[in-house]
């Protein structure tokens, strides 16, 4: 099974997953009645993550809903007023009851848990995505409240506003300034976490030209709330013409500008840099510089059990 | 040196209307029941009766009104909590600016957990458990006072904050690094964790108790496969506060060694780790929510079992489940954070963990149902509370496995999905379970029933106010809101939340009719009076004793042949009375002298130099940590030293009660 980037979003499960599908869908969108977020993927990564949703959803749901309906019908048809109701009241054990009991839940998980499995293989947020395309790298800074995207490759950055090609694979390198946020834009699909002196990595795709809503998604601090932004996706070519239009123009991102913009500030208006030193983020990540007050520790080298890499040098 | 350490007059709110309007209303409420006491004349009866008692009854009250003190002080947070989202849309920032709101939803989350949740099931637990193990006490009496009153301590210290300085504003996780004293230089963040630590302690001693209780003191006969549901769910319950408590005490010790002295547990540099944290926390966390669930489930199977006039169905199956949850709980705590970069074979072995206990879950859902079949169902208010829960439990329980799976956790985590999902499942388990207890075990705890009418309104409003104020909040979840926002600018988010905003004024109507059913209960409790002892013609040992039961509770033990040992007693009872030909009039019973133990003030003076010795770390006042430290030593060794620990009710006096009991029975 493999997640298909160029085209519909449902990859490859199987016919019995995409009826389930079609059985699940309307009945998000009735609960919805909306078309954002979750609910509108514009990417792979989101859609194929929309499916296994909705797919879970449709196999539970054919569980529950009937078991909350004999949960009613058993109630109301056993109420002691009922006369016609035959009283049992030495009905305690049955073997082939017991046996249905158990093998119904068993058996959903085992088909969820097979889902599941593959799922978290499939999706795997550092997991490359198929493409012709050369991926573009951006690196990822939560700071005290805002966020700083950095085009290595370009030399340039941005604050509180992305700026993509659609179409192209995304690779992106996260750390954070300090507390711990979350990098998301639910319809390009998966978040993760931004933690200091620790990279965590992350692969998104924009099928199309599109404008989508960014945020933190997890509380740092008193800015929080306005800690968003707009991924702008436009065409590869109307890419290369934004890096072109901003590089040289206004600020530049040094270890200096860098530790004016790391002080705590609220509700910041998105910018961008002309230009940015290379090797800022790596140094960030790593805290080689003394910024935000983190200061020079001992060399060493920990590979953390989550594969986040966590590098640090002397001073 | 400044005697008062940090604190000043700067800590009181002087210059913030809600906080020092909310301070003064908790201020004037406190005093106005205190002074009422002592116009009353009260206080040597409460001191006597209450407060120094070591009766598991008396304290399994006494949990069950701190805790629902809590609820009204918590749901007053979600109350702000949904008004301010209903409002702060656009460019408006409501009316509680970031530093109120971010207290708010952390002081919501601590209190309904810790002081709310956990605090009624372990009431319900003190006071049915021993009754129902058919034994006269717990194990360790005077220690579960002192469980109480740490319990209370940290109520205390958790309520003094929102006067005097500030709660934490971290939420209720509290991870580092932003609880770190870099990032929360206030005291807020030590509220928190000196209130839990000090209840922590309470809480570990209640489940060695009732372990201990559980596994030492059974009636005669009472094997564990005879043992009511509730005490197996008690016992799982039990198992995992003694497996789990330990590791959050442990983690907090670290995170307070971090602020205090300097050191670099969960610190960004010298290296810290906050993914330690994280772990750590939910590897207590996750056993935490089986805390509150199992009692739940073992009241639900009492009450369905008791209304159906059936045993429970599958008792061996409901074991088994128990047990299988009590042990998987532990093996799942990393779906809380799938979101932090593990890798996809670490994501998806926990993601398949967490969807196995489902299984047994299912199971209980089932069994539920199989014990209705073929009942006759009477449809009294502990019965709506768990049908009412059946429902809900399998759509929090389906969204929850949702949340289990990593690639759509990726895109719900920390989304206000999560939000309803677990409100869904602690609300729908544990509340509504709590309710049903509160409901069923009232009359054997006062010696009259609750009135039906308005204890029906409180259901319907709470089950109506659930669903419109968590249904909302799974949709704006997949619309993309996060938690925790003060303020937000997409404005189709708005008609949501305000939907949310009146199914909470719905729970208040819940719990209005919740007071109201209280009070009408106790102006009619002439009426409502049970003199059988048995208002629900039950099955376990409890409903066997008199309401209110004696201090000892039973006269003499009762000797236990099979599960629903009172059911059987009551059936052999009734075959014995139809024969035509009696045997000889049954023997009165062999009375013989009982021993109580003595009330102790061990457990209120320890809380007390607890909550100085608390308040004193906070405030960094030296002087008084060393004086609560030394009080709350001291207080152990008299209490270790004692003279007389117990005393002894003469056979005449159990055997006079006891008569009397039977004989208002036979009338």
């Amino acid at each position: 099974m493999t997640i298909d980037v160029a085209g519909s979003s449902t990859g490859t499960f199987s016919a019995r997953a995409l009826r389930l599908r079609g059985f699940a869908l309307p009945v998000a969108f009735a609960l919805g009645g909306c078309s954002e977020g979750v609910f509108d993927p514009q990417g792979p990564v989101a859609s194929a993550e929309r499916t296994i949703l909705f797919n879970s959803l449709g196999i539970m749901l054919a569980i529950v809903v009937p078991t909350i309906l004999a949960t009613l019908a058993v109630a109301f048809w056993f109420r002691a007023s009922n006369t016609r109701a035959r009283y049992m009241p030495d009905f305690h054990y049955s073997g082939r009851l017991e046996m249905i009991v158990w093998s119904i839940p068993a058996m959903t998980v085992m088909l969820l848990g097979s889902l599941c499995w593959v799922g978290s293989h499939e999706l795997d947020p550092r997991k490359p995505l198929v493409s012709a395309v050369k991926p573009l790298t951006v690196q990822v800074v939560s700071l005290d409240w805002k966020w700083l995207f950095i085009y290595p490759e370009q030399g340039i950055a941005s604050v509180n506003t992305l700026t993509i090609p659609a179409g192209t694979p995304i690779d992106f390198e996260l750390t954070s300034s300090g507390v711990m946020n979350s990098f998301f834009v639910p319809q390009l699909g998966s978040q993760i976490y931004t933690m200091g002196l620790m990279t965590t990595r992350l692969k998104l795709l924009a099928d199309n030209p599109g404008t989508y809503e960014g945020r933190s998604f997890n509380f740092s601090g008193d800015g929080f709330s306005d800690m968003h932004f707009l991924v702008h996706a436009v065409p590869s070519d109307q890419f290369t013409g934004w890096v072109a239009k901003t590089k040289g123009v206004g600020p530049a991102l040094d270890a200096q500008s860098y530790a004016e913009l790391a002080k705590p500030s609220q509700a910041v208006e998105p910018f961008t840099y002309g230009s940015a030193s290379p090797g800022l983020f790596e140094t960030i990540a790593m805290a080689d510089m003394p910024v935000a007050g983190l200061c020079h520790t001992v060399s060493f080298n920990v590979v953390s059990p989550y594969r986040t890499t966590r590098l640090r040098h002397g001073g | 040196m400044n005697l008062l350490g940090e604190l000043s007059w700067s800590a009181i709110p002087f210059d913030q209307p809600i906080p020092l309007g909310a301070s003064v209303a908790m201020i004037l409420a406190v005093l106005l029941v205190l002074g009422w006491i002592t116009r009353e004349g009260y206080w040597p009866y409460l001191w006597r009766e209450w407060i120094t008692s070591v009766d598991h009854k008396r304290i399994g009250v006494m949990y069950c009104v701190l805790a629902l003190v809590m609820l009204l002080r918590g749901f007053s947070d979600a109350i702000l909590m949904r008004s301010q989202q209903a409002f702060a849309a656009g460019g408006s920032q409501g009316y509680l600016p970031p530093e109120h709101y971010d207290q708010i939803f952390s002081a919501h989350g601590t209190i309904m957990i810790f002081f709310m949740a956990m605090t009624i099931m372990i009431g319900l637990m003190n006071f049915a458990l021993p009754l129902q193990l058919g034994v006269r006490d717990v194990a360790f009496p005077t220690l579960n006072s002192v469980s109480l009153w740490l319990t209370a301590s940290g109520v205390l210290l958790t309520n003094i904050s929102l006067v005097i300085g500030e709660f934490a504003k971290t939420g209720w996780m509290n991870y580092p690094p932003l609880s770190e004293l870099q990032y929360s230089p206030g005291v807020g963040v030590d509220y928190y964790l000196w209130a839990l630590q000090i209840s922590g302690i309470g809480t570990l001693m209640t489940g060695i108790n009732f372990v201990t209780t559980i596994l030492k003191m059974r009636a005669p006969g009472m094997s564990y496969m005879r043992m009511p549901v509730f005490c197996w769910t008690a016992l799982a319950t039990n198992l995992l506060i003694v497996a789990a408590f330990p590791v959050l005490t442990a983690t907090f010790a670290m995170l307070l060694l971090d602020r205090y002295l300097g050191f670099h547990f969960f610190t960004v540099d010298a290296g810290g780790n906050m993914m330690m944290y994280v772990n750590l926390f939910w590897v207590w966390g996750h056993p935490e929510v089986y805390i509150l669930v199992l009692p739940a489930f073992g009241i639900f199977s009492e009450v369905i079992a008791t209304f159906s006039g059936k045993p429970l169905f599958g008792y061996r199956s409901m074991v088994a489940a128990t047990m299988a949850i009590c042990i998987l709980s532990f093996l799942v705590w990393l779906h809380h954070f799938f979101t932090m970069g593990a890798g996809a074979d670490v994501n998806g072995f926990f993601g398949i963990m967490s969807m196995i206990i489902a299984v047994p879950t299912g199971v209980k859902i089932f069994n539920w149902l199989f014990t209705m079949y073929g009942g006759r169902v009477r449809f009294h208010v502990p019965i709506l509370w768990s049908i009412g829960f059946m429902i809900t439990f399998a759509l929090g329980g389906m969204t929850g496995v949702l949340l289990a799976m990593p690639p759509a956790d990726f895109v719900l985590h920390n989304s206000l999905f999560l939000i309803a999902h677990f409100h869904n499942v602690i609300i729908g388990a544990v509340v509504f379970g709590a309710m049903a207890g509160y409901n069923y075990w009232f009359p054997k705890a006062f010696g009259f029933r609750l009135e039906e009418r308005w204890g029906a309104a409180a259901f319907w409003c709470w089950f109506v106010g659930f669903y419109l104020s968590f249904m909302p909040l799974y949709v704006v979840g997949m619309m993309g809101m996060t938690r925790r926002m003060q303020h937000y600018d997409n404005l189709s988010w708005r008609p949501w939340l305000i939907v949310a905003g009146i199914g909470s004024l719905v729970i208040l109507a819940g719990i209005i009719s919740q007071i109201v059913q209280l009070v009408v209960s106790i102006r009619n409790r002439e009426a409502l009076r049970d003199v059988t002892g048995d208002p629900w013609n039950g099955r376990t040992l409890e409903w066997s004793t008199p309401s209110p039961p004696p201090p000892w509770n039973f006269a003499v033990l009762p000797q236990v042949t099979g599960i629903d040992a009172f059911w059987i007693a009551k059936q052999t009872h009734a075959r014995e009375a139809a024969r035509p030909q009696r045997a000889a009039p049954a023997q009165p019973p062999d009375y013989e002298p009982i021993e109580v133990p003595n009330n102790s003030a061990t457990g209120f003076v320890t809380a007390f130099f607890a909550v100085v010795t608390g308040f004193a770390l906070i405030w960094h006042i030296w002087w008084m940590v060393i004086v609560g430290v030394i009080g709350a030593v001291a207080t152990m060794l008299v209490f270790a030293w004692r003279e007389q620990e117990e005393v002894e009710i003469p056979a005449e006096e159990v055997a006079r009660i006891d008569r009397e009991y039977h004989t208002e029975l036979a009338a």
